[in-house]
C-alpha cells in the first residue's frame, strides 16, 4: 500500500520544505520576524528595498541579463538542432553532451573567467603576437556592468541543456517523417524545420526551458563569479543580505526574495504569452506559401555561436586543470614554464575532505532520488495514471520557484527545528533538485520500456516486485545510471541549499570554489574546479562503462 | 480435472465507450478458439483481461474461468496462462537459458533445472544453445525459445497473440503446426487472436469475429 501513496509522498517531501520555505520568506517580508522582536503586519521591508540605492539597476540586470541568456541559448541550441539533427551520428551527440551537462556551473563560470579574463588563457594566446601586450590590458573583459559575461558564462551551459533535450524530445515526435514531407513540398530544410518540426518539439520542452529561464533570473553563484559586483543582480544581493549576521537585514532580504520570486513567475508567465503571439505570427508565417527564407541564415549563424560556445566550455574545463597544474605563468606566455603537482600536495586534506563531503551528499541524495523515482512510476503503471499525473508534474516544482525565494526561509524551518548543518538534511534538500531532472530522463526511459515484457514476465509466473527487480530494472539499467550520473552532477553543483541548508558548516568542493572565487590564487582555484568537474564526469564514465561490461556478451542491449 | 476455459459475458470498455461486446465461450481442453477482427477491435485486449494484464485505464467485466476455479481478479501470475505475443519478446539481458530459467516452474533446483532446461531446448532443436544471446539467434529460433519459456511455466491454458504474423512463410506454418500439435497434445484450452485466414483454418476450430464499431 505505501507504493500506492508513493506518487502523494514523494510530492509532499518536495513541496512541503519549498512551501515551507516561501512561507518563511513571506512572513519576514511582511514584519513577521519575532527573532527581533517584529511581529506585526508591516511594509517596512518594502519600503527599506525600495530605498536601497541601485536597487532598479539590480532588478533591471536580472531581468535583462536572465531573459537574454535564455532566448540566446534557446536559439543557440534550435541553431545547432536544426542545422546538424539530418547529420549521420547527430544521435552520438547526447553522449557527448552528457559530460558537460554534468559540469557544476560554477565550474564551468570559473573556468571561463580564467579564459576571457584581461589576463587570461585567450589574451595570452595572443599576446604579445597580435596585440602587443606585455601587461593584461585595462580591459573589462569580465564582471562588465551590462552583465554580457554572465549572459555568456549561463549560455555555456543552458545550450548545450536545451540541446539534449531537444534531442531526446526529437525520439519523441515523428520529425523524420514531418521533416521528409516538408522537403519534398519544397521547403529549404531550415524553414521544413521550423514549420514541421519545432512547434512539436517545443511543446516536449516547453518545461526545461521554463527551468532555464527560471534559474537565469535567480542565479547566484555564477553571477558571484562572472556578475557585475555593484549593483549586483538582484539574487546575489538577496544572498549576500541573508548571509550577513546582522538580523535587521532580515526583513528587507526577505522581500527582496519575495521579489524575485515574483519576478521570475511573472516572467514565465509572460514567455507563454510571448508562446501564444509567436505562434499566432509562425502560423501566418508558416502557411504563407513562401519557400525561400532567411531562416537559414539565423539557424546556421546561431549553429556557428553554438560551435564557438562549444569550445569555450572545452577551453574553460581545460584551463581550470591546466591552472591547477601550472608552474610559473607570466602573462604574455600562452603555457605555463612548467606543471607540478606542488598545489594539489599542498591544498590535499583540505580538498580531499571538501571532495568526500561532496562525494557523500552526492551519492546520497541521487540514491533517494533514484529511489523516489522508480517509486513513483512503479506506482503509476500498477495503479493507473489517471490520478496521478498531474501529481507527478508537481515533482517539477523546485526547477521552476528561484531557490533563493525559498532556502532561507527553510534554513529558519531547518534551524528551529534543529536538524540545520546535518550532511542528512543538505542531502535532502539537494535531492530536491536531484530528483527533477533525475525523474525527467528516468521517466522517459521508463515509459518507453515495451510494456508487453513485463506482462509476459507476469504470464510466466513472476510477481510484480520480482517483474521490477528482475525485468525492468536490469532492462533500464543503462539509462537508470545515466541519469543519476546527471543527477549526482546536480548534487554536486548545489551552490545555495548546500550553504543554508547546511548553515555555513557543511562545505563542498563548489562552495568553497565559489567562496574563493573573489580574489583567490588561480592554481587552487583550478584544483577546487578541476575536481568538481572531474567528480560528476567519472561518474558519468562509470555510467557508460558499468553497463557496457555487465552486459558485454548481450547485444539487445548495446 | 480438466474442464478447460471459459468466459462469461466478458466486456471491456474504455472511457465510456464499449470495445468487446459481451462475449461468452467455452474452450474445451485442446481446443483453440480463434478471435479474428481488424486492428482496434479490441483482440488484444481481451487477451490481456483473460491473462490478467489488463492496463488499469480500460473497465472490463465477466467471469474468466479456467478448469472450474474463478480467476477474475486473480494477479496474472497466479493464473497459469501462457501467453505468447507477436514479438518473441526474449528478455534481452538473459542468455537463452536464462530466458527459459525464468520460465521455469521452481520446485527443480540447481543442476536438475539446468538438465530440464538443456532437455527442453534439444527436444526443440535447439540443442547447445543455451548459453546464446538471443539476438544472434533466427527469428524461428528465437519463436521456438519462446514457446519454450511459456510451456516450461506449465501453464494451464495458452493465448496466442499473433505470434505467428512476423514470421515469414515457411517458418510460419512449421511454427504453428508445433505450437498447435502442442497444444492438442497436452490438451490446453488455447484462445487465437489473428489477422491470417490461415491460422484460423489450420486451428480447425470455432472462429470469432470482433467488429470495430
Amino acid at each position: 500500500m505505501m507504493l500506492k501513496l508513493a506518487p502523494i509522498i514523494v510530492v509532499a517531501m518536495i513541496m512541503g520544505p519549498i512551501l515551507a520555505g516561501l512561507g518563511g520568506t513571506l512572513l519576514p517580508a511582511f514584519g513577521y520576524l519575532p527573532a527581533i522582536g517584529r511581529n506585526e503586519l508591516s511594509f517596512d521591508a518594502w519600503r527599506e528595498l525600495w530605498s536601497t540605492p541601485g536597487i532598479g539597476r539590480s532588478v533591471w540586470l536580472s531581468l535583462s541579463t536572465g531573459l537574454l541568456a535564455t532566448i540566446l541559448s534557446l536559439l543557440c541550441a534550435m541553431g545547432c538542432v536544426a542545422t546538424l539533427s539530418h547529420m549521420p551520428g547527430f544521435r552520438r551527440i547526447e553522449r557527448a553532451l552528457a559530460p558537460l551537462l554534468a559540469t557544476p556551473h560554477a565550474a564551468l563560470a570559473i573556468g571561463f573567467a580564467f579564459l576571457v579574463a584581461p589576463s587570461g588563457w585567450i589574451a595570452r594566446a595572443i599576446s604579445p603576437e597580435l596585440t602587443g601586450w606585455t601587461r593584461p590590458p585595462a580591459l573589462v573583459t569580465l564582471r562588465d556592468p551590462e552583465g554580457i559575461s554572465l549572459v555568456l558564462g549561463l549560455m555555456l551551459k543552458e545550450t548545450p541543456f536545451l540541446m539534449i533535450m531537444m534531442v531526446s524530445a526529437l525520439n519523441q515526435i515523428r520529425y523524420r517523417e514531418h521533416m521528409a514531407v516538408a522537403l519534398s513540398l519544397g521547403y529549404n530544410r531550415p524553414k521544413a524545420w521550423l514549420v514541421a518540426v519545432f512547434p512539436p518539439l517545443y511543446r516536449q520542452i516547453r518545461l526545461p526551458i521554463y527551468a532555464v529561464l527560471s534559474f537565469s533570473l535567480s542565479v547566484v553563484d555564477v553571477a558571484l563569479v562572472l556578475g557585475p559586483g555593484a549593483p549586483a543582480p538582484l539574487a546575489v544581493l538577496v544572498a549576500r543580505w541573508f548571509s550577513d549576521y546582522d538580523l535587521a537585514l532580515y526583513p528587507r532580504a526577505a522581500a527582496a526574495a519575495l521579489l524575485q520570486f515574483v519576478l521570475t513567475i511573472g516572467m514565465i508567465a509572460l514567455w507563454r504569452l510571448a508562446e501564444i503571439v509567436t505562434e499566432k505570427m509562425a502560423l501566418t508565417w508558416a502557411t504563407s506559401g513562401n519557400r525561400p527564407s532567411i531562416a537559414g541564415i539565423t539557424l546556421s549563424a546561431a549553429c556557428g555561436a553554438s560551435l564557438v560556445l562549444a569550445a569555450g566550455s572545452f577551453f574553460s574545463i581545460v584551463g581550470l586543470g591546466l591552472w591547477s597544474v601550472a608552474g610559473d605563468w607570466r602573462f604574455p606566455d600562452a603555457w605555463p614554464d612548467f606543471v607540478t603537482w606542488d598545489v594539489w600536495s599542498r591544498q590535499g586534506s583540505d580538498v580531499l575532505g571538501h571532495a568526500v563531503t561532496t562525494l557523500t551528499v552526492g551519492l546520497a541524495a541521487t540514491g533517494l532520488s533514484i529511489a523516489a523515482s522508480l517509486a513513483v512510476l512503479e506506482s503509476e503503471s500498477r495503479f493507473g495514471r489517471r490520478s496521478s499525473s498531474w501529481l507527478s508534474t508537481l515533482l517539477y516544482t523546485p526547477l521552476i520557484v528561484p531557490q533563493i525565494a525559498f532556502v532561507f526561509g527553510l534554513q529558519v524551518l531547518l534551524v528551529w527545528l534543529g536538524i540545520d548543518g546535518l550532511l542528512l538534511t543538505v542531502t535532502y534538500v539537494h535531492a530536491l533538485f536531484v530528483l527533477p531532472y533525475l525523474h525527467l530522463a528516468v521517466s522517459d526511459a521508463y515509459h518507453s520500456l515495451d510494456p508487453r515484457f513485463a506482462r509476459a514476465a507476469r504470464s510466466l509466473g513472476a510477481g510484480p516486485w520480482r517483474v521490477f527487480w528482475r525485468i525492468k530494472v536490469p532492462l533500464l539499467l543503462r539509462p537508470i545510471l545515466i541519469a543519476s550520473a546527471v543527477g549526482f552532477g546536480v548534487s554536486v553543483a548545489q551552490y545555495l541549499p548546500t550553504l543554508f541548508a547546511g548553515s555555513g558548516r557543511i562545505a563542498t568542493l563548489t562552495t568553497e570554489a565559489v567562496t574563493l572565487a573573489s580574489g583567490s590564487d588561480r592554481r587552487v582555484l583550478g584544483v577546487y574546479g578541476a575536481l568538481q568537474t572531474a567528480l560528476p564526469i567519472l561518474a558519468y564514465l562509470a555510467a557508460l562503462i558499468v553497463p557496457a561490461i555487465l552486459f558485454r556478451h548481450r547485444r539487445g542491449l548495446a | 480435472m480438466k474442464l478447460g476455459l471459459s468466459l462469461s459475458s466478458v466486456s471491456i470498455s474504455i472511457a465510456g465507450k464499449a470495445l468487446v461486446p459481451p462475449l461468452s465461450a467455452a474452450i474445451a481442453p485442446g481446443e483453440i478458439l480463434t478471435v479474428m477482427g481488424p486492428s482496434g477491435s479490441g483482440k488484444s485486449t481481451l487477451l490481456a483481461y483473460v491473462g490478467g494484464t489488463l492496463d488499469p485505464v480500460f473497465t472490463a467485466s465477466g467471469a474468466v474461468m479456467l478448469d472450474g476455479e474463478n480467476l477474475t481478479g486473480r494477479p496474472p501470475e497466479r493464473r497459469r496462462i501462457g501467453v505468447l505475443f507477436q514479438d518473441d519478446l526474449l528478455f534481452p539481458h538473459l542468455s537463452v537459458a536464462g530466458n527459459l530459467a525464468f520460465g521455469l516452474v521452481s520446485g527443480l533446483t540447481g543442476a536438475a533445472r539446468l538438465e530440464r532446461i538443456k532437455d527442453a531446448l534439444a527436444q526443440a532443436d535447439l540443442a547447445g544453445f543455451a548459453d546464446h544471446d538471443p539476438p544472434t539467434l533466427s527469428g524461428g529460433q528465437r519463436a521456438r525459445v519462446s514457446l519454450l519459456r511459456t510451456l516450461l511455466a506449465e501453464p494451464r491454458a495458452l493465448l496466442l497473440d499473433e505470434p505467428f504474423s512476423k514470421l515469414d512463410s515457411v517458418m510460419r506454418d512449421e511454427f504453428r503446426s508445433l505450437v498447435f500439435d502442442h497444444c492438442r497434445k497436452v490438451g490446453l484450452p488455447t484462445i487465437l487472436v489473428t489477422h491470417d485466414e490461415k491460422d484460423a483454418v489450420a486451428s480447425g476450430g470455432r472462429v470469432v469475429l470482433l467488429c470495430a464499431c
